[in-house]
C-alpha cells in the first residue's frame, strides 16, 4: 500500500474521527440511538482501516493482540461487576437503582457523575463495547494473519 | 446472602471464567476454577435442599419484576438438573490436571478452564432461568464454549491433529442450525403471546384469540403450530435424539478426554431439560401428546435409535466412539421415557438423566485414565490393558455393568421404571425391545471386557503403569455413585418422581 498516498492521506484523515465517532455512540448510547454493540464495532472498524492500508504488523503494535485478549475479559469482569455492586449496595444482581447516591457521597464529584440506573446503564455498556471492540479486532486479526496452506 | 443464591450460582462461574483469562498462570488458573466449581456445587446441594423444603423459589434479575424483566425460576426439576450438571463438573475438573497435561497444548490451557467455566454457565442458566429468550442466550453460551472445548482436542501425537477440528466444525454447523430453530420458534411464541416469561406464556396459550372473526385459543393457531415444530426439532438436534445425532459421535471421539467426560455428562441432558419444559411447562401435554403426535415420534424414533445406536456400538474399534454411540442410545431411552407421558415413564426418563450422567461421566472418566497411559483409545492397544491397569478397567467395567443396567448399578434403576411404564399402557413389544437394547450393550461391553483381559497385551505396552490417584480417585467418585445410587434411590429416583409429579400436575 505503499504507493497509494491517497489512500493512506485518506484513511489517516478518516480513523481519529472513526474512533470519535465510536466514543461518542458509546458514551451518548443512553440518550440517543447507539450503545456499547456499536460503538465497540464502529471502534474496531477504525483500528481494521488501519492494518488494512498501513499493514497487519502495524496494526498489531497499536493493538497488541494480547492485551486485546485481556480486554475481552476486561469487558465481560464490568458488566458482571456492576450487577455485583448492585448486590452489594442491596439491591438484586443488576438492579442499577441500588447504585443510586451510594458512591463517593458528600465529595465534590457527587453532582457529576451519573446516578442509579443511568450509572448503572454506563458501567455495563462500557463493558459491552470494550468486549466487542477487543473480539472484533481480534477476529480481523486472527484471519488476516491466516498462513496459506500450512 | 441467602436470597441472592439462585443468581450466585450462575454468575460465580461465570465471572471466573475472564478471570482465568486475566490470571493466565496455570496454577492459578486451575485452583481459581477447581474452587468455583466445587462452591457452585455446594450452592446447587443448598437450593435443592431449599426446593424440597419449601417449594419453587424465585429470583428476578435486576429488580424487574415477573413478565417484564428476566426471572430465575427453581422448582425441583431444575434443582435437580443443576445438582448433577455442578455435581460432574466439580468431579471432572479436579480430575482435569494430568488429562489436560497431555492432551492439550501447554499455551492453551488457561483458556480450557476459561471455556469450561462457561460452559458450565451455561448449562446451569439453561436449567434455572424462567425466561424463554435468556434461555437461548444461555444455550448459545454452552454451545459455543463446547465447540471450542471439542477442538482444544487437536494436538499432534495424541491424535490425528486434523478431526478435532472438523468434529468441532461440524457440531459447530449442526448446533447452529439447532439453535436457529429453537430462535425462529421463540420468536414465533413471542409474536402470539407478546411475553417470553414461560409460566406467563403458558398462561396466554390457552387464552382465547379472535382470528378472521372466529374465536380460538392461542395454541390452535398455525402460527404456534409452526413454533412448536420449530422448537421441538431444534431441541431434538442438540439433544442429539435419532436421526439427528451425526455430530455428537465424532464431536465425542476426537475431543480431550475430559471435555468428553464433561459433555456426555451434561450438555444433552439439559437439552431433554429443555424439551421437558417446552411439552410440559409451556405448551402443556395435552397440546403435544393429544392434539400433535409428539408421544408417537418420540417412541418410534427412539425405539429406532436405541437400537440402530446400539448395533452400531458394536462394531466401533474406538471406545470413545463407541461410548458415543452408546450415548445416542441412552438418549433414546430418556425420550422414550418421555414419550410414556405417564409418572412412571417421566420418572424414568429424569432419574435416566441423572443416571446416564454419572455413569457416562465415570466411563469417559476412565477412558481418561486409558488414553493418559496408552495415547490411544483403540479396542486394538486395550488388549491385557486389564492385568497393567486394574483399578481403571475395573472402574470401566463396573460402568459398562450400569451400562448394561444390571441390578445394583444406577441403570438398573431407570430401566426398572422404563419397563414398569411400557407394561403399565401393556405394550410388551416396546418393554422387549427395551430388554433387547440391554443385551445389545452387554454385547458391546463384553467386547472391551475380553480385550482388557483374555488377551496378551502387545510388546510396546510393557511399560504401560496404572494411572495417578489424582485421577483414579474422581473416577471412583462417580463408579461409586453409581452403585450407590443403585442401592438408594430415594435422592434420585425420589425427587425425579417429585419432579415429574410436578410437570404432570398430579398430586401425590
Amino acid at each position: 500500500m505503499k504507493q497509494h498516498s491517497i489512500l493512506r492521506v485518506v484513511a489517516k484523515l478518516l480513523i481519529p474521527f472513526i474512533l470519535l465517532f465510536a466514543l461518542y455512540v458509546q458514551f451518548h448510547g443512553d440518550y440517543g440511538p447507539g450503545g456499547g454493540f456499536q460503538a465497540g464495532v464502529i471502534f474496531a472498524a477504525g483500528i481494521v482501516l488501519y492494518g488494512l492500508v498501513f499493514g497487519l504488523q502495524a496494526a498489531r503494535n497499536v493493538a497488541p493482540p494480547i492485551v486485546m485478549e485481556r480486554l475481552i475479559a476486561l469487558g465481560v469482569l464490568i458488566y458482571a461487576g456492576t450487577g455485583v455492586a448492585a448486590m452489594f449496595c442491596g439491591g438484586n444482581f443488576l438492579d442499577y437503582s441500588a447504585l443510586e447516591y451510594s458512591f463517593l457521597q458528600g465529595s465534590l464529584l457527587e453532582r457529576h457523575l451519573p446516578h442509579g440506573q443511568h450509572l448503572g446503564i454506563l458501567l455495563v455498556e462500557l463493558g459491552v463495547g470494550i468486549t466487542v471492540a477487543a473480539v472484533m479486532i481480534l477476529i480481523f486479526f486472527s484471519f488476516a494473519g491466516r498462513e496459506r496452506s500450512r | 446472602m441467602e436470597h441472592h443464591l439462585p443468581v450466585l450460582l450462575i454468575i460465580t462461574p461465570l465471572v471466573a471464567a475472564p478471570l482465568c483469562v486475566l490470571v493466565r498462570q496455570r496454577l492459578a488458573v486451575f485452583g481459581l476454577s477447581l474452587t468455583v466449581c466445587w462452591a457452585t456445587f455446594a450452592m446447587a446441594i443448598m437450593l435443592l435442599v431449599r426446593v424440597l423444603d419449601s417449594g419453587e423459589i424465585t429470583y428476578q434479575l435486576g429488580g424487574w419484576s415477573a413478565p417484564w424483566g428476566i426471572e430465575y425460576r427453581i422448582d425441583t426439576l431444575s434443582a435437580f438438573v443443576m445438582l448433577f450438571v455442578s455435581g460432574i463438573g466439580a468431579i471432572v475438573l479436579t480430575f482435569a490436571p494430568h488429562s489436560i497435561a497431555r492432551e492439550i497444548r501447554e499455551d492453551q490451557h488457561y483458556l480450557f478452564f476459561a471455556e469450561y467455566l462457561l460452559c458450565l454457565t451455561g448449562l446451569l442458566g439453561i436449567a434455572i432461568t424462567g425466561d424463554l429468550f435468556n434461555l437461548f442466550v444461555f444455550l448459545e453460551i454452552s454451545s459455543l464454549s463446547a465447540y471450542a472445548l471439542i477442538s482444544l482436542g487437536a494436538r499432534e501425537g495424541v491424535q490425528q491433529t486434523r478431526r478435532a477440528l472438523i468434529a468441532a466444525f461440524h457440531y459447530l454447523v449442526m448446533g447452529t442450525i439447532g439453535a436457529t430453530f429453537i430462535l425462529i420458534g421463540i420468536g414465533l411464541l413471542y409474536m402470539m403471546t407478546g411475553t417470553l416469561n414461560m409460566a406467563d406464556m403458558a398462561e396466554r396459550l390457552r387464552a382465547e384469540v379472535q382470528i378472521n372473526r372466529k374465536l380460538m385459543d392461542v395454541n390452535e393457531t398455525r402460527t404456534v403450530l409452526v413454533a412448536f415444530a420449530f422448537l421441538s426439532v431444534g431441541i431434538s438436534l442438540k439433544m442429539a435424539l435419532f436421526p439427528l445425532h451425526m455430530w455428537l459421535p465424532n464431536a465425542y471421539t476426537y475431543a480431550p478426554s475430559v471435555v468428553t467426560a464433561f459433555l456426555a455428562a451434561t450438555a444433552t441432558k439439559v437439552s431433554v431439560y429443555v424439551l421437558l419444559r417446552l411439552i410440559f411447562t409451556i405448551v402443556g401435554a395435552s397440546f403435544a401428546f393429544e392434539k400433535l403426535p409428539l408421544d408417537t415420534e418420540l417412541m418410534v424414533l427412539s425405539l429406532i435409535g436405541i437400537v440402530v445406536a446400539s448395533t452400531t456400538a458394536i462394531f466401533q474399534t474406538n471406545i470413545k466412539r463407541m461410548l458415543a454411540y452408546s450415548s445416542v442410545a441412552q438418549i433414546g431411552y430418556i425420550a422414550l421415557g418421555i414419550s410414556f407421558a405417564s409418572l412412571d415413564g417421566l420418572t424414568g426418563a429424569i432419574v435416566h438423566l441423572f443416571n446416564h450422567a454419572l455413569i457416562k461421566g465415570g466411563l469417559f472418566l476412565a477412558m481418561g485414565c486409558l488414553v493418559l497411559r496408552l495415547g490411544s483409545a483403540e479396542l486394538d492397544d486395550l488388549r491385557g490393558i486389564g492385568r497393567r491397569m486394574p483399578w481403571t478397567m475395573f472402574a470401566w467395567v463396573v460402568g459398562g455393568l450400569g451400562l448394561i443396567g444390571v441390578p445394583v448399578t444406577a441403570g438398573f434403576i431407570s430401566k426398572w421404571y422404563l419397563i414398569s411404564a411400557a407394561l403399565e399402557r401393556g405394550w410388551w413389544p416396546v418393554a422387549l425391545l427395551v430388554l433387547l437394547s440391554s443385551l445389545l450393550a452387554l454385547v458391546y461391553v463384553w467386547r472391551v471386557v475380553e480385550a482388557a483381559y483374555f488377551q496378551d497385551s502387545p510388546e510396546q505396552h510393557a511399560e504401560v503403569t496404572e494411572a495417578p490417584a489424582a485421577m483414579l480417585i474422581p473416577t471412583y467418585v462417580l463408579i461409586g455413585a453409581t452403585v450407590f445410587f443403585g442401592l438408594w434411590t430415594s435422592l434420585s429416583a425420589g425427587v425425579a418422581q417429585q419432579a415429574a409429579q410436578l410437570l404432570l400436575e398430579v398430586t401425590p
